[in-house]
């Protein structure tokens, strides 16, 4: 039988090489439906490194997958800290999304050296604005935030939908449901000649270490934490707890806006409805693999952007479908968290003599 | 009490037991036997290593050294496998901890039987565990609706499923971790019946408590740990409460007399108010608390006192009524702006209301005054200050911990207790809201506690001290007032009171008279 004995303190070197370890783990489980696959293992995972990491082009590939990540991922760990369960990057990408091209097609007019600045500004407040309803369902009527930011998710992706055929369709887009194009001055810039790497990774980067300097370091972080891990004591103590979560609610939101800001005006240029492959939801698993840190979240979302690049372009090389892509994420998920469970837990064989080592 | 069991069968012996976290010694070299049929009494100061100890004992924590050896029923002993619960329950250890652990939305059958058998059998499978339980019930008085759902339970109904959750799984040794702390007088009368009867059927008790009254009342032997080691172990009989006293802190405990004070004037001021709904209303409530005064509200738990505390604290809007503070009425209040008026509040649940667990001490020192300009500038936190505060009130509190960094859930009980007070009362504030302050404290940090209610008196603040201990409150009082479903009764000067009538009004009693 095993027994769970809890462990105090862990040293952080503990913590990673366990995380390293758990990624091995992950990788090798996913070796079996590979193997299933009739691929050889080794090979495949060699095709997958050389798809993230082969080349110039796949390094990039790889950071501009991960741009988006990085940000939903923060938008979900600033709202976890918080126990603010905002499951809805996925919707207030769109609408950083929309609000990104409503401005950045020029529509409101405005001097184009601010189109930038504008168009960033508008994502973010327009994402921070949809977690505005379900921050204040939340605190004044205690409506469960799972469920409301879930279904905003199909809500404001149905309303891009009609958008997309109604009064934001491209006249000249030949009857695809798509936006107009951003203008170029709108365009966040590349960060490199001829690849699709953008500035949208320079704001994910500076997002990530804002979140962690809040966190750590301002008022505003302490409440957060406050709240987070007991909000009856923030109460108590006369912590702003509704105006908190309110500000929690804007952060997360901005954030998810802000991907979809990134994925408009610095990748696409023009607004489609399948715009974002599930960055929303991917944001979650990237802020649990980081253990909801801010700084975490990078790394987690260049691990699964690697997975996700990797897998891409193994499948087009060897025909396998690339849901191994999605398999091997969530494995990763489900090593992490048995992995945080031997952090927390010694975890001894009984009957084994190891029950014996501390009698004398 | 006298032991009656000199020749009885060792139950239980703890041999050398050393535990350290980081560099403390939470335990060193503790040995410890335990007869059947004995009531041992475990006494120590906040942080001393009882809680660690019972904790090695039952499993939670494995000890760096020693071992633990229990008396199987056989008559010899064998050690107890380390670090398991499982095997300590299997060996008929069974442990009631200081906070309750039971499934709340569970009924108590259920929570008894959890991890004895699978909870899906059908109810015709659970006769027999029904009988076995009706006739423990009814040997050892501890008596429960066994279909009622936890949460509907009172503090003292949930303790005694604790106590029958282990009975029924034939423990031969109970161990309770501060049972008294939580409930009234009379419940604790109760329990030591109970207790009293349990041992006579064989069972070998240890109990933990900072209440030396009911240690010498009730116990064979005491024990006293002082930083982690035994210092004492000695029959009851020769003990006297001073001497345990001074066993406990290694010194002579002063307890600080009140001295008389004519009063201020009106300081705080409520006037016709009710709030809350339920049990715990409060219905026409009247109150006037003069500067310089300690007003203590004596009552049994559950009649208001917390409705009444959350009112005070700005955690629960009046439905009528009116707040005045020097004369101001409080309008619009929540907890933001009771403590920036000046209105220390020391809650009644400290783990649920007092502390963030899992921040750090000078953090939590900090929390109330996150806001205030010696802990922040520009929103941005002043870590060099907020830690130097800490550290000057770790000292002047004598709060135990490792660091000013440590999570403030890995503190004792008792030093969880003095942060709130340390943070509150630094402030000089104008009123204390004290609700049960020195619960679960040691009787060192006790008399501290009293000492410091008493010197915000003297400068002339208004202190509102609600507790359950009746010699607490006679002798910090000016004036006692009791609280009864709802109802506060008019404050009498504590010259004019005696625990006699203060207990027929606590029991609803002879009110209309002291009107
Ligand atoms: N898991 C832990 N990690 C680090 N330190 C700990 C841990 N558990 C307890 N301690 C420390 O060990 C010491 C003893 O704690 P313990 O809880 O045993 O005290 P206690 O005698 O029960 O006190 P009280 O009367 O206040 O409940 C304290 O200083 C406490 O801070
Ligand atoms: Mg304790």
């Amino acid at each position: 039988m095993i027994r769970f004995e809890p462990r105090g303190p862990v040293p952080v070197s503990r913590v990673l090489s366990v995380l390293v370890a758990a990624a091995v783990a992950a990788l090798l489980l996913a070796a079996i439906p590979m193997a299933f696959a009739g691929l050889s293992v080794f090979g495949a995972y060699g095709l997958m490194v050389k798809g993230a990491f082969g080349s110039m082009f796949a390094f990039t590939e790889m950071l501009t997958r991960a741009t988006p990540l990085i940000l939903t991922g923060l938008a979900a760990a600033v709202a976890f800290r918080a126990k603010l369960w905002n499951i809805g990057a996925e919707g207030q990408l769109y609408a950083g999304a929309m609000a990104a091209v409503a401005v950045g097609t020029g529509a409101f007019g405005g001097p184009s050296l601010f189109l930038i600045p504008l168009v960033i500004l508008a994502g973010a407040l327009a994402g921070g604005l949809v977690m505005l309803g379900p921050t204040l369902l939340k605190t004044r009527l205690g409506v469960d935030e799972v469920v409301t930011t879930l279904l905003l998710n199909f809500i404001i992706l149905l309303f891009v939908q009609m958008m997309l055929e109604g009064p934001m369709k491209d006249p000249m887009g030949m009857g695809w449901p798509q936006s107009e194009p951003i203008l170029d001055e709108a365009a966040l810039p590349k960060l490199m000649a001829r690849m699709r790497i953008h500035w949208g990774l320079i704001i994910a980067l500076v997002a990530s270490l804002g979140v962690y300097f809040m966190l750590k370091r301002t008022v505003w972080g302490f409440e957060i934490r406050a709240v987070g891990e007991n909000a009856a004591a923030a109460r108590h103590s006369g912590i702003p707890v509704t105006a908190t979560f309110v500000r929690v609610g804007l952060i997360s939101g901005a954030l998810a806006g802000l991907a979809g800001v990134g994925e408009v005006a610095g990748l696409k240029g023009y607004l489609t409805a399948d715009l974002s492959p599930g960055f929303g939801y991917s944001g979650i698993v990237v802020a649990m693999l980081a253990g909801l840190s801010p700084v975490g979240v990078i790394i987690a979302a260049l691990f699964i952007a690697s997975i996700f690049v990797g897998a891409d372009s193994m499948s087009r090389a060897t025909g396998v479908s690339n849901y191994l892509a999605d398999l091997m994420v969530a494995m990763s998920l489900l090593c992490v968290l048995v992995a945080g469970l031997f952090l927390r837990f010694k975890i001894r064989l009984v009957g084994a003599p190891a029950a014996k080592e501390t009698a004398k | 009490m006298t032991a009656p069991v000199q020749e009885a069968a060792l139950a239980l012996r703890l041999d050398g037991i050393t535990k350290r976290f980081g560099a403390l010694t939470a335990n060193g070299d503790v040995s410890l036997d335990l007869r059947s049929g004995e009531i041992l009494a475990l006494l120590g100061e906040n942080g001393a290593g009882k809680t660690t100890l019972m904790n090695i004992l039952f499993g939670h924590y494995v000890a760096d050294e020693g071992q633990v050896l229990v008396n199987s029923g056989n008559g010899s002993l064998t050690e107890l496998e380390p670090g398991s619960p499982h095997a300590a329950l299997e060996a008929g250890i069974g442990m009631v901890h200081q906070h309750f652990t039971l499934a709340e939305n569970l009924s108590a059958l259920d929570n008894i039987l959890l991890g004895t058998q699978s909870l899906a059998t059908l109810s015709t499978a659970r006769a027999p565990a029904r009988a076995k339980l009706e006739d423990l019930m009814a040997r050892s008085g501890l008596t429960v609706s066994l279909d009622a759902r936890i949460s509907q339970l009172s503090v003292g109904e949930k303790q005694r499923v604790e106590i029958l959750k282990a009975l029924y799984r034939d423990a031969r040794v109970l161990v309770l971790d501060e049972p008294t702390a939580v409930l009234t007088p009379q419940e604790s009368e109760t329990l030591f019946a109970t207790l009293k009867t349990l041992a006579d059927d064989g069972l070998g008790i240890i109990f933990i408590s900072h209440k030396l009254a009911e240690v010498i009342a009730s116990s064979h032997r005491v024990a006293v740990l002082r930083g982690g080691c035994k210092v004492a172990d000695l029959p009851t009989a020769s003990c006297d409460q001073r001497k345990l006293a001074e066993l406990m802190v290694g010194h002579e405990i002063v307890e600080t007399i009140r001295t008389e004070k004519e009063a201020g004037r009106s300081l705080f001021v409520l006037k016709r108010i009710f709030a809350g709904q339920g049990r715990d209303a409060l219905q026409d409530v009247d109150l006037d608390l003069k500067s310089g005064e300690i007003l203590g509200i004596a009552g049994v738990s559950g009649n208001g006192q917390t409705t009444f505390a959350k009112v005070i604290s700005g955690l629960e809007p009046i439905v009528s009524g009116e707040m005045l503070l020097e004369d101001q009425p409080l309008t619009h209040v929540d907890a933001r702006k009771m403590i920036d008026i000046g209105l220390a509040r020391i809650p009644e649940d400290r783990h649920h209301d007092g502390i963030v667990g899992a921040m750090s001490v000078s953090e939590n020192l900090a929390i109330e005054s996150i806001r205030k300009p010696e802990n922040q500038s520009f929103g941005l936190l002043r870590f060099a200050a907020i830690r130097e505060r800490a550290r000057s009130l770790i000292k002047a509190y004598d709060i135990r911990c490792q660091s000013e960094d440590s999570p403030a859930r890995l503190l004792s009980g008792g030093n969880i207790q003095k942060i709130v007070l340390a943070r509150t009362l630094e402030t000089m504030p104008k009123v204390v809201l004290a609700a049960q302050p020195s619960r679960g404290l040691d009787v060192g940090a006790t008399s501290d506690v009293h000492k410091r209610l008493l010197a915000a008196r003297d400068r002339g603040a208004g202190v509102i001290l609600i507790s359950e201990d009746l010699d607490e409150l006679m002798r910090l009082s000016d004036r006692i007032a009791v609280i009864h479903r709802g109802k506060l009764s008019e404050a009498n000067p504590t010259e004019m009171l005696d625990r006699s009538t203060l207990g027929l009004r606590m029991a609803g009693h002879d009110g209309e008279e002291a009107a």
